[in-house]
């Protein structure tokens, strides 16, 4: 079992979330990961979707995929030509003793202070799905109160995925 | 131009001669314009049946099917009728009525979200929204539903929609981006074919329901006959080859013939084409032995791969592909293989007559086909009298046998008995049934009644649900039935009489041939009980 990030493209019509979704909670595929967001195109759609399985499943995920008539392209993202990121936002309580340490390793990730409360601390964190997963590790000794995650987004550096 | 005229118009263009449905407030519009159309339309008992019966008129003319419900209960009544036809791969439009469009979400009397309930059984499906986009989408479900792997599309419209105004106007051609369906077939996979099937010694042709959804019966059979590679059929697959050409091996499956599936195990190379290896036709997906070479043909890409390994992969139209095949294969002869399959043969020989006190079922359509003409068209419905209807109606000619094949839908055969009739009304027609399904739709001897339609319904009365019994004795042992028995069924004669149809009684095998003559000779519909002793089983 592998995980993929599987990058779409769909027309932008009424219904659309709930077809891909349908189809992968009908056919036992499970989904790691959504984001939905708008195109360059108007009307267009990109989903980019985590998914976990073996490579029949992959190959039967991307034809059932292709078969919605709603989607236009289905890409398997390489993972060695792609760049992956996740957007995180984590509230975290913060003492006295903790502040420097907890703005420490956020300076470490590149992650942001956004908001700073007396008893907790509010960050914002961009990064690949490693960065992401340590990330979330460290700021866990400081007791996590909130975790948001975006879900995975992707572009690839080679191909391009445009209609 | 009113959009429920505009609709009428469309589908006038689209030759469409029957619609099924059943109306209700939402669709009201639409209904008055039919009312002035030259579409004639088929009030069901049932919309279930609606579906149904656009099916078999979808299977018997060759074309897409029409049915109409409204909003609501008459919506959800359809989809067992939808699931139905797109399990089996049937082009039909269908077309529900949905509440005003202001009224939408809110719960409104009779609202149903008929688009999200069908969403998994569709092939594609709209809620209308904007008036100017009704032909279009119209036009679009037409291609969909028709063209690539054929399946049914469903359109919502709000009767508000129904009752504005648009200009008719028909694009061109429909242009949707991302449905672009390949059926030209790749020359390069066609030539591995060609080099598989010159170096195997025990090639097997596996044709599914795809031959008949893309006419490519006769192209099969020539194909076959050039290259000398027997045949087995599917389930769905009956009727693309003739049952008595002499490389027709027999029907494989959870029901097959024996035969058919020591072939199968035995064969080294196996084309499967237009067939998507259901679990009852592979023996839950066990029938190819792992070092057989597969070639799988298939319009929907996603078919192939999905249940068993392939070594050459063809996406496109059997029609398309078969044609190439024929083209550019050389004659073969396979007199080893065709003698060791003769051999076989006598170690698995054809199924055995019982004899029995009532009518033996096996019997009774063995001498129905012997009656028959040879394009007789066959509607079977689910359970013991699909496979005695499979197994022993011989299959020849231009014969066709429509059934609920992957979804196994109880009460089919009735309503596609009459659609298959309204589509190919110069053909004979019999639904064979067993008094479970018949009881079923029993309702629609009302249509076929209005209808006067020549056909004959043919009941195998065991008064039980004779497969659960057979599929009860094998799990739990025998004596151990339970919730199968019907220990009051009426009369279904005078049941016939009562919607003034001949109804005959046949209680024995001696009466069974002067019975079917003298039903086939009416010109009216009839109806034919057989008395089947409840123990008699399917193989």
């Amino acid at each position: 079992m592998d995980k993929h990030i599987i990058s779409l493209l769909v027309e932008n019509s009424a219904g659309v979330l709930s077809r891909i979704a349908g189809l992968f909670s009908r056919r036992g595929y499970n989904i790691d990961s959504l984001s939905v967001g708008e195109t360059e195109t108007p009307g267009i759609s990109r989903m980019t979707i985590g998914v976990t399985g073996d490579a029949q499943m992959l190959e039967q995920i991307k034809k059932q995929l292709n078969k919605l008539i709603n989607t236009i392209k289905v890409v398997d993202i390489a993972y060695d030509s792609a760049v992956l990121r996740e957007l995180v936002l984590v509230k975290v309580k913060m003492t006295h003793d903790t502040r420097s340490t907890i703005i420490d390793v956020a300076n470490l990730f590149g992650a942001k202070v956004i908001a700073v409360e007396p008893e907790t601390i509010t960050l914002e964190m961009t990064g690949n799905q490693f960065h992401v997963q340590d990330f979330i590790q460290l700021m866990a000794a400081y007791d996590i109160i909130e975790l948001i995650r975006s879900g995975v987004t992707g572009i690839d550096r080679k191909q391009s995925l445009s209609v | 131009m009113k959009v429920s005229d505009a609709i009428v118009q469309y589908l006038e263009s689209k030759n469409i001669t029957h619609v099924f449905g059943y109306p209700g407030g939402a669709v009201l519009p639409l209904y008055e314009s039919l009312r002035t159309s030259t579409i004639e339309h088929i009030l069901v008992r049932n919309e279930q049946s609606a579906a149904h019966a656009a099916s078999g008129y979808s299977r018997s003319k060759k074309t897409t099917g029409v049915c109409i419900a409204t909003s609501g209960p008459g919506a959800t009544n359809l989809i067992t009728g939808i699931a139905t036809a797109y399990m089996d791969s049937i082009p039909m439009v269908v077309i529900t009525g949905q509440v005003r469009t202001p009224m939408i979400g809110k719960d409104s009397f009779q609202e149903a979200d008929i688009t999200g309930a069908t969403e998994p059984f569709t092939k594609h499906n709209y809620l209308v929204k904007d008036p100017t986009q009704m032909i279009p989408i119209l036009q679009e479900a037409f291609y969909i539903a028709s063209t690539g792997r054929p399946g049914p599309v469903l359109i919502d419209i709000p009767r508000d929609i129904f009752e504005a105004h648009a200009t008719y106007e028909v694009p061109k051609e429909p242009d949707i981006l991302g449905y672009k369906p390949t059926t030209h077939g790749h020359d390069g996979q066609v030539k591995k074919i060609i080099q598989r099937l010159k170096k195997a010694k025990r090639p097997l042709i596996y044709a599914g329901g795809g031959i008949i959804q893309s006419r490519s019966e006769t192209l099969l059979q020539e194909f076959s006959k050039k290259t000398g590679v027997p045949v087995v059929n599917t389930l769905m697959g009956i009727g693309s080859m003739p049952m008595d050409a002499d490389e027709y091996v027999g029907m494989v499956g959870f029901h097959g013939n024996k035969l058919a599936q020591a072939v199968l195990n035995h064969a080294d190379l196996v084309l499967i084409i237009g067939a998507r290896m259901s679990d009852r036709a592979t023996l839950n997906f066990k029938a190819i032995s792992a070092d057989t070479e597969v070639v799988h043909i298939d319009v929907d890409p996603a078919e192939i791969g999905k249940i068993v390994e392939h070594h050459v992969p063809v996406v496109g139209d059997a029609y398309a592909i078969l044609k190439k095949l024929l083209d550019k294969t050389p004659a073969l002869t396979q007199e080893d293989w065709i003698a060791e399959i003769k051999n076989m043969k006598t170690q698995n020989p054809v199924m055995t007559l019982e004899p029995s006190k009532t009518v033996n079922p096996k019997t009774a359509l063995r001498i129905l086909s012997k009656l028959t003409d040879n394009d007789t068209i066959i509607t079977a419905d689910v359970g013991q009298n699909q496979i005695w209807a499979a197994k022993n109606y011989e299959f020849s000619g231009t014969r066709s046998f429509l059934t609920s094949g992957g979804l196994g839908t109880m009460g089919y055969s009735l309503s596609a008995g009459i659609g298959a009739k309204l589509g190919m009304p110069s053909k004979q027609v019999i639904s064979v049934m067993g008094d479970g399904g018949f009881q079923m739709f029993l309702s629609e001897m009302g249509t076929l009644a209005e209808l006067d339609l020549p056909m004959i319904v043919l009941v195998f009365n065991n008064n039980r649900l004779g497969m659960v019994r057979e599929l009860q004795d094998k799990a739990y042992g025998k004596g151990k039935t339970f919730g199968i028995d019907f220990q009051k069924n009426p009369d279904f004669i005078k049941i016939a009489e009562a919607y003034g149809i001949k109804g005959y009684r046949i209680s024995s095998n001696d009466s069974l041939e002067k019975t079917f003559i003298a039903a086939l000779k009416e010109t009216q519909p009839t109806f034919i009980e057989c008395v089947v002793d409840p123990e008699f089983d399917t193989l």
